[in-house]
């Protein structure tokens, strides 16, 4: 099934919860309403002729000149060889929607580490704690505003460069 | 031989929580699993990651995308020459660069030398750590024949830089075409040899028959990749299924794993769909060998490369499985976001789930079965 | 009653049992596997058959109480910071630092990155740096014997004849 077809579908089980679809590129995406994403999911997942076994990947983009974080799901299904992508756009200084556990259960560590290196809040999720960055590690480093911090645990971030040695 | 509770026993002992790694000689690079266990049995294994976290996502908005290249090859240093394909792929992309022929077979060539040295890896870690040593020493004796033919090929042993946007960056020449072509001839009866020491030992198959079984609906729903998903009996593969660069025209199986020691999705179905690869991938390079055209290695892409805006991902078939990179453009000279997804992160997310009731030595072999790399979990 | 460490004039006798307690140490560096990252696979590679490390009768161990050298091999992150100072401590005197590759001598390419530590010597003292990403099994010898001939240098017996020798053992 080509993207337009699914997205008819989409548009006619769920009108007014998906739209933006962009057909024209590599991999058509459209969005979705951050209250909608689980149903729109499940009915990906579960519809014949549909079926969207599995969650290729989960993660996320921050476009800060729109104040948006935009979370991506990138689905794929093995029995019908066809992809989509499904984006959702959340407030900037509030992410938060709900989380993809239930449905494919490996977004459970994908959720956690977009909250780990974004700061998007997932409701429901079973365990959202950082993921890579040590537990007590302040700010979210993938957002395009993040500083660094001057030093963690009494190490110094920064290394002098060799030719300040060299001059003293 | 796992199913004798505590109480069944009639031995009373305490739960005790114990932390195996982050410094540990068989978790694959620097993991650390927080057990609780009585001693034998586990009740809970909750992976713990972010020891090798180097930000090479952030890495890749600060530096231009042909200077990019490098990075990828730490995102997985024993897959380097995929990880430098998929993302000079989605680069191509997004920039409409066309690879010349040429390029495409030297990258395929490079890229299955890199599947078979990091497959050998693999089973010989995954030996060791059930405690069989000598197989793992043959391993680097083969490895370092590889990696003479990858410097000979690149100029580097381990991290390549070798794949770049518009084809690669040196032509392989006739001499070395020789070479890799003895080493063929030198190396598929070495693979019976690991038959002989391994797969049919006895003692490997009674660790290995039956532990961990991965059923299909769970390999889906985990979103298993590569060897760990056709070890649970579903043949896919991107090489075949979404095929990329010169694939369609060579002809190679698929092996997907039969259960035939014990069921279908052990930790043993895992291991012999990588061993089966190994034949594979020397079976492809004969035909590169023979097919390869003449012309220019590498097609002519601007010193500054400004793809227009978009995104794309791409993905290869790595020895770990499907490793894509979502790359979004804002046509600057740097990318906006790069984003690396791997095989081994979704195989960590499966542990907590298969490591209840099994012993301790039997969560080290559940850890080699699913070959996890630290940098492919981390990035 | 007296030590004995660093007490004794310098004879023919006690130089010559401080040399052999050198050459005995030297000859017998365990190392602990502390391989992080891209540089244990050359760890490893230097190890195995080719470039043997065996044959200067170094040896891997697993655990840092039984291994008096310790090569960091890979980028080290602020997580695993903490980790390897514990390590670090764990190793019985005396003990030495091999800094293996760019990324654990001053961070290697990773100079953006927010995450990692720049120079494992932040954290513990290093006794030899051994460039390259990642250094060849060769470099990784050179390195070793280096370590060898640092041994070979120390006082155990004999008084140091200068103080600065004396805090330069410490």
């Amino acid at each position: 099934m080509d993207a337009k077809e699914i997205y008819a579908r989409l548009e006619k089980q769920f009108p007014g919860k998906v739209s933006d679809f962009k057909g024209d590129v590599s991999e058509p995406y459209l969005i979705v309403d951050a209250e909608s994403i689980i149903e729109v999911c499940l009915f990906l997942r579960d519809q014949p002729g549909l079926l969207f076994e599995v969650l290729s990947d989960l993660t996320a983009v921050d476009w800060p000149k729109v104040e948006q974080i935009q979370v991506v799901y990138h689905l794929f299904s093995y029995s019908q060889k066809h992809q989509i992508v499904l984006k959702v756009n959340l407030p900037r200084d509030n992410p938060k929607v709900a989380t993809a556990e239930e449905v494919w259960k490996v977004a459970n560590w994908f959720e956690r580490e977009v909250y780990d290196l974004f700061g998007v809040i997932f409701e429901g999720h079973s365990d959202l704690r950082r993921i890579m960055l040590p537990e007590d590690w302040v700010g979210h480093p993938l957002r395009k505003d993040y500083v660094e911090q001057e030093e963690y645990d009494g190490m110094s971030t920064q290394r002098a460069p060799l030719v300040e040695k060299l001059l003293r | 031989m796992n199913e004798t509770a505590p109480a069944e026993t009639g031995f009373f002992a305490e739960e005790m929580t114990i932390s195996v790694g982050p410094q540990h000689p068989s978790t694959h690079g620097v993991l650390r699993f927080v057990v609780k266990t009585d001693g034998e049995v586990i009740n809970e294994a909750i992976p713990d990651v972010g020891y090798l976290h180097r930000s090479i996502e952030k890495i890749g908005e600060k530096v231009t995308w042909h200077g990019y290249v490098p990075y990828t090859d730490r995102a997985d240093y024993l897959a380097a020459m995929f990880a430098n394909q998929v993302f000079c792929l989605a680069a191509e992309k997004l920039g409409g660069v066309e690879v010349t022929r040429r390029g495409e077979f030297c990258r395929v060539i490079a890229c299955e030398l890199n599947r078979i040295a990091s497959h050998l890896i693999s089973v010989g870690t995954f030996g060791q750590d059930i405690g069989a040593m000598t197989p793992f020493v043959h391993a680097l004796r083969e490895r370092e024949t590889i990696n003479n033919l990858m410097e000979e090929i690149c100029g580097a042993r381990l991290t390549y830089n070798y794949i770049r946007i518009g084809g690669v960056g040196y032509d392989i020449l006739p001499e070395t075409c020789a070479r890799i072509a003895a080493f063929l001839d030198h190396f598929e009866p070495i693979v019976d040899e690991f038959n002989r020491l391994l797969s049919g030992n006895k003692i490997f198959i009674e660790r290995l028959a039956g532990v961990a079984v991965v059923s299909k609906e769970d390999a889906l729903s985990y979103n298993l990749v590569g060897p760990n998903l056709r070890g649970s009996g579903i043949k896919w593969d991107i090489r075949r299924d979404i095929p990329y660069s010169v694939y369609p025209e060579l002809e190679f199986e698929v092996p997907v794993g039969t259960g035939h020691v014990g069921t279908v999705g052990d930790s043993y179905d895992r291991y012999w769909v990588r061993i089966r690869e190994l034949g594979e991938s020397c079976n492809i390079l004969r035909q590169c060998l023979k097919m390869m055209p003449k012309g220019p290695a590498i097609a002519k892409v601007a010193r500054k490369f400004k793809p227009p805006a978009g995104e794309c991902y791409a993905r290869v078939e790595a020895p770990r499985g499907d490793m894509g990179f979502y790359v979004v453009a804002d046509g600057s000279e740097y990318p906006y976001r790069v984003r690396i997804r791997t095989g081994s992160f979704t195989a960590m997310a499966i542990i907590d789930k298969l490591s209840k009731g099994i012993m301790v030595a039997d969560l080290i072999a559940l850890i080699g079965s699913l070959d996890v790399d630290a940098p492919e979990i981390d990035r | 009653m007296k030590p004995l460490i660093n007490s004794l004039p310098e004879t023919v006798f006690t130089t010559k049992v401080d040399d052999l307690l050198n050459w005995g140490r030297a000859s017998s560096q365990w190392y602990m596997l502390f391989g992080l990252a891209c540089c244990a696979i050359e760890l490893m590679q230097t190890g195995g058959p080719r470039a043997d490390l065996d044959r200067f009768g170094a040896v891997p161990r697993a655990t840092p109480r039984q291994s008096d050298l310790m090569i960091v091999a890979g980028t080290l992150t602020y997580k695993m910071a903490k980790r390897t100072k514990l390590l670090y401590d764990q190793m019985p005197d005396p003990k030495y630092v091999i800094s293996m590759g760019s990324c654990s001598n001053c961070g290697g390419l990773f100079q953006l990155a927010y995450s990692v530590c720049k120079g494992v010597d932040k954290i513990v003292p290093v006794d030899v740096y051994v460039p390259g990403c990642p250094p060849r099994p060769e470099a990784l010898t050179e390195g070793l014997l280096r370590i060898q001939d640092k041994m070979m240098h120390e006082r155990w017996l004999v008084k140091p004849s200068r103080p600065a020798e004396d805090a330069a053992q410490a």
